[in-house]
């Protein structure tokens, strides 16, 4: 049932229509279109290093960079903030819409419940303040995708303002440094989303899509504390865990429910901020933060050939990996907010303010909502830290990829290998597999269990760590079978012979006297040209520290 | 029996001397010859019929749903009414069929109320005379009765009758005008600035305008969502009090209606008004007032006194600045609440594709009459960021300074104030439009409109023919949610008058035969 031949509309050139001349929606808090890019799993698992390291440029140290974001975050909700649709990705076009989505005149707002929870629960996690009354405003423009000529958004007194989000950036060569920054969080506004407009070049139409129009949104608003792509999109990434970790919002990027606009400028240290501009509709968190670094280089440039920067919004054009302007021809737009006449103002409670015999479906209790906050990722992490003496960027990348520690507390549960051993394993081995074939760990053709298995033969010795690592290629290839039929099938088990293993000792030192020789002359690497011999010899199965051991002794004999 | 009052009416339906569909068959043939009069935008008579027969059945089984059931109604035409077309008067919605109901409207439905369609207003309920409106002016009925012609007959005129027609006021001329010429026993008007009580002055009947938040507005097309109230528009005070009893209450679709339960509307007979406090506003006498309503209101007054009322002059001080406060308040509303009709999703579209804007533009263009665009104009105007300081802002203020006005004189003890509600009787459709749509809108509302900034429940009671036979109404405002004690008071006020009823034998003609027995039986007696 979707819309057939149509396109999604995408930054950069998808906004110049063959036929309806319109400008694109600008300045700050419009919701911003889904332009979904359509390349699904990007932002699941198998992230790129989020900014590739920028070439020195001159004058660049000169300059420092300020980024600041908004950030539009969809609620999970079944319905829509302030109708009783349901929410739904993906569902044919316009089959989520109420009369009140859809603006027939004299239908009137009610503001969904769950929303108001999820915006204060999302609050309360970033340290925010909540304020107790808060109001709803509407704000004015013209686009086909807002049915009622105005968004209702929460612009002079929003639900939770001032708190922070702390994030970690790994640096250094391998990236093992873990520095902890934080952003300030500026305000958290509920808000309603916009529909989809759907361009069609071919027929010089555009098709308007409402299920997405009223779906509640939160929209964050991050100072601009930042100074780099890397650290905006690490931020990005920090909060889009803690939505999801809250089930406040699946903040998927790819399916638009976390989009994200930058606010950058660069001035030299100690001078004021310089001119912003505004980057608009960013989709994925590279993207994120390939538009910034793009961003924050061009204004060094045009500065530094004695340009200026003009406070415009702009567009990420990912496939030329430029940001360009969007067009703006009539300047700066004035969104004439009035008060929303038709909702009274949001108020919340706590414990202490009550009202003794409220009914509690009509009242929010904050406190309440504080005490049922579920674990955050930050503590997540700290625990990983403790409980498995697990280095803090391990931690780190567990939480960032979607499903891997699950995966890992699942492999946890069922062996009694060491965790350094099983992080190791997962961050390594199971990890890279998964990136070198694009995929989620949801996709992963091993199981937790089958990997604990392996982890347990390995730990009892049966098999090496080559053999198990042959094993796992194996239980990669052909999902199925257990690693303990792999294994005897393939004959990987560890030599427990001894005898046998001794003779094979014996055997290798015979056939190689120049390396005996070597060794006795004084070479202590010519023992490992022996070890690779016997364990060649072995077909990989003898554990190489043992037939050190009886090498060894067989050489001071 | 078209002459009676609701709960007559009501009355005769449970004893079986008419039958629901006699009734509403009766009503739609004086609807029919009433026609001129321009009342009625949309008549639903299949679906009235269907109605009928409905009821019909529900009392043969003596199942009836109440005082409403079987009784013919009518609803202004800017309330959704499903399947039925709601214009607002306006090429915009012309042609628009809501696919729901408005919660008044489906409440009077739910008691069993017979809809005989939608009636006339200004377009989108932006006006004071219901002339301005795409269908046309709606006639008042007082200029074809029997009191205001004989009166005519005396002074030589020479003037052409046809033209010489009066306007019913507005904007819910339409609802006005069908109640008073016995078309339906009550309608549905909407009150922002006046609307309801205004042309219910005109017409001789009583208008309601109920506290702010008792009545759902869902459904109801707003003009501005902070003052609209549904209004009720009936032949008398108990009428009123009926279907505001069916209207009240919580409506989970509008978050602006109050969750208390609703008290009982009905209104107890007052014997004694020794120990009501009336006040007087002295800010409500202005110079434009006429000599003939001035004294009518120092008439009633004095008939509170004389029976034993505590009459007092009060002051209302920021009353003058009411009008340009609304103006600021009304068309910033506008402008936002009219953003929607964008020619996309419903209503009006130009045939101009070239752009979206270019469609727009021209679709508002073409939908909208000069006073819905100039009031998009002003209210954007005010909007503007360098603007909403001096102008939103401020009105803001002021509104509530108005507001608090209303309660400084209800918390120095005074129940009820008494106060005109037009400035004269209603005045010939050519004089009328001499002036534009503002100017009339201003004089229109000028004692009706500050209880909309406050939210205050008010009603305007006919109370005397004026020297040339036109009804002339003063108003009554109570305190917020005090809708039971601020009718109880108007009863009394109405049964002391005794209003005359219209008299519309002659110019009905062969439809008189409806009135014959029932016109000479008519009182304001329950």
């Amino acid at each position: 049932m979707a819309a057939p031949v149509l396109r999604w509309c995408c930054p950069a050139r998808r906004w110049i229509l063959a036929n309806i001349d319109r400008g694109p929606r600008h300045g700050r808090g419009a919701p911003t279109g889904s332009r979904s890019s359509g390349k699904r799993g990007q932002s699941s698992v198998a992230q790129q290093p989020l900014v590739t390291a920028q070439k020195p440029r001159k004058g660049e140290h000169q300059w420092a960079a300020v980024v600041g974001l908004e950030i539009h975050a969809q609620i999970s909700s079944n319905s829509k903030l302030f109708s009783g649709s349901q929410v739904h990705f993906a569902a044919p076009p316009n089959s989520l819409v109420s009369f009140f989505d859809a603006s027939l005149p004299g239908t009137l707002p009610v503001l969904n419940r769950r929303c108001v929870e999820a915006a204060v629960m999302t609050g309360l996690a970033l340290n925010c303040h909540i304020n107790k009354k808060s109001l709803f405003d509407r704000k004015h423009y013209f686009y086909a995708d807002l049915p009622a000529g105005y968004q209702i958004t929460q612009q002079r007194l929003p639900i939770a303002v001032k708190g922070s989000l702390a994030y970690s950036v790994c640096v250094g060569k391998k990236r093992s440094q873990v520095i902890n920054k934080t952003v300030r969080i500026k305000q958290i506004q509920l808000e309603q989303d916009s529909g989809k407009s759907l361009h069609d070049d071919l027929r010089s139409q555009t098709l308007i899509d409402l299920n997405r129009a009223g779906v509640g949104l939160l929209e964050v608003v991050l100072e601009p504390d930042m100074s780099c792509g890397e650290e905006a999109a690490t931020a990005v990434r920090e909060l889009q865990l803690i939505l999801q970790a809250l089930g406040t919002s699946q903040a998927n990027m790819a399916e638009g429910q976390l989009r994200v606009d930058a606010n950058i400028s660069v001035h030299r240290p100690g001078e004021p901020l310089g001119v912003r501009t505004e980057v608009k509709n960013l989709n994925s968190a590279r993207f994120l933060a390939k538009a910034i670094d793009y961003e924050i280089q061009r204004q060094i440039e045009e500065l530094e050939n004695g340009g200026e920067i003009l406070n415009e919004t702009r567009s990420f054009d990912y496939k030329l990996g430029c940001t360009v302007p969007m067009r703006d021809k009539e300047g700066k737009q004035d969104y004439r907010f009035i008060p929303e006449p038709n909702l009274p103002p949001l108020l919340l409670y706590d414990s202490a303010s009550l009202p003794a015999g409220a009914d509690p479906q009509q009242v929010i209790n904050i406190d309440q909502l504080r005490e049922q906050l579920p674990e955050l990722p930050s503590v997540t992490r700290e625990k990983l830290v403790q409980q498995y003496g697990m280095l803090p960027e391990h931690s780190l990348t567990l939480l960032n990829e979607v499903g891997l520690l699950e995966f890992f507390q699942n492999v946890m549960k069922e062996t009694r290998a060491e965790p350094k051993k099983v992080t190791s394993w997962v961050l390594n081995t199971f990890l890279g597999f998964l990136k070198q074939q694009n995929l989620a760990v949801s996709e992963s053709p091993v199981t937790p269990s089958a990997l604990a298995e392996l982890l347990n033969l390995l730990d009892q010795k049966a098999i090496s760590s080559a053999a198990a690592k042959k094993v796992f290629e194996e239980l990669w290839r052909s999902g199925g079978k257990t690693p303990a039929q792999i294994v005897s099938e393939k004959r990987l088990e560890l030599m427990q012979d001894q005898e046998a293993l001794e003779q094979l000792c014996q055997a290798t030192m015979e056939e190689h006297p120049q390396v005996v020789m070597d060794l006795k002359k004084g070479n202590p690497r010519a023992i490992n040209k022996l070890i690779g011999l016997v364990r060649k010899a072995t077909l990989s199965r003898a554990d190489p520290t043992m037939i050190k051991e009886m090498l060894e002794k067989q050489l001071s004999s | 029996m078209l002459g009676r009052t609701l709960r007559e009416v009501s009355a005769a339906l449970k004893q079986g001397q008419i039958t629901p569909t006699e009734l509403c068959l009766k009503c739609l043939s004086l609807i029919k010859k009433t026609k001129f009069l321009n009342a009625y935008i949309t008549v639903s008579e299949e679906v009235a019929l269907k109605q009928a027969e409905e009821s019909e059945k529900r009392y043969k089984k003596g199942h009836s749903l109440g005082d409403l059931d079987g009784i013919p109604v009518a609803v202004k035409d800017n309330f959704s009414t499903s399947g039925i077309e709601t214009t607002c008067a306006s090429n915009m919605l012309k042609g628009y069929v809501p696919p729901y109901n408005a919660t008044v409207v489906q409440k009077l439905l739910d008691q069993g109320a017979l809809l005989m369609g939608k009636t006339n207003l200004d377009e989108f309920a932006m006006g004071s005379g219901s002339t301005d409106g795409i269908f046309g002016p709606v006639k008042n009925p007082w200029s074809y009765s029997k009191q205001y012609r004989e009166k005519r007959k005396q002074k030589p005129h020479g003037e052409n009758e046809e033209t010489n027609w009066l306007i019913t006021g507005g904007s819910s001329g339409g609802s006005a005008a069908a109640v008073s010429a016995f078309t339906c026993f009550a309608a549905l008007g909407s009150d922002t600035g006046g609307s309801t009580r205004n042309p219910a002055a005109h017409c001789g009947v009583v208008g309601l305008k109920p506290s702010y938040g008792l009545v759902s507005r869902h459904g109801l097309i707003p003009l501005v969502n902070s003052m609209d109230v549904p209004g009720i528009l009936t032949r008398c005070v108990d009428d009123a009090a009926t279907v505001l009893g069916v209207l009240a209450g919580h409506d989970c679709k509008d978050s602006t209606t109050v969750q208390d339960p609703v008290k009982s509307f009905i209104l107890p007979s007052l014997t004694d008004v020794s120990k009501l406090c009336i006040g007087i506003p002295k800010e409500y006498l202005v110079p434009e007032l006429s000599s003939e309503v001035q004294s009518l209101w120092s008439k009633a007054a004095k008939l509170f006194e004389s029976e034993g009322a505590k009459v007092i002059e009060v002051s209302l001080p920021h009353t003058s600045y009411s009008i340009v406060c609304y103006h600021v308040l009304c068309t910033s509303e506008v402008a936002s609440n009219m953003a929607r009709f964008d020619g996309l999703e419903y209503g009006h579209r130009c045939d101009i594709n070239v752009s979206t804007e270019a469609m727009y533009a021209a679709t508002r263009r073409e939908g909208f009459n000069d006073v819905v665009r100039g009031r998009i104009l002003s209210g954007n105007f005010f909007l503007l960021k360098e603007n909403y300081e001096n102008y939103f802002i401020k009105a803001q203020k002021v509104r509530r300074l108005i507001a608090n006005d209303f309660v400084n004189v209800f918390n120095s003890g005074v129940d009820v104030l008494l106060t005109p509600t037009t400035l004269s009787e209603a005045v010939p459709y050519m004089e009328f439009i001499k002036e534009d749509n503002r100017t009339r809108s201003a004089q229109g509302d000028i004692f009706t409109q500050a209880v909309n900034m406050a939210g205050l429940p008010a009603v305007s009671v006919p109370m005397a023919l004026s020297n040339q036979g036109l009804p002339i109404g003063l108003q009554f405002i109570g305190r917020a949610f005090c809708d039971q004690q601020l009718l109880t008071v108007a009863k009394w006020f109405e049964k002391q008058v005794q209003f005359p009823v219209i008299q519309l034998q002659e110019i009905m003609g062969d439809c008189s035969s409806v009135f014959e027995n029932d016109l000479a039986s008519v009182s304001l007696k329950q």
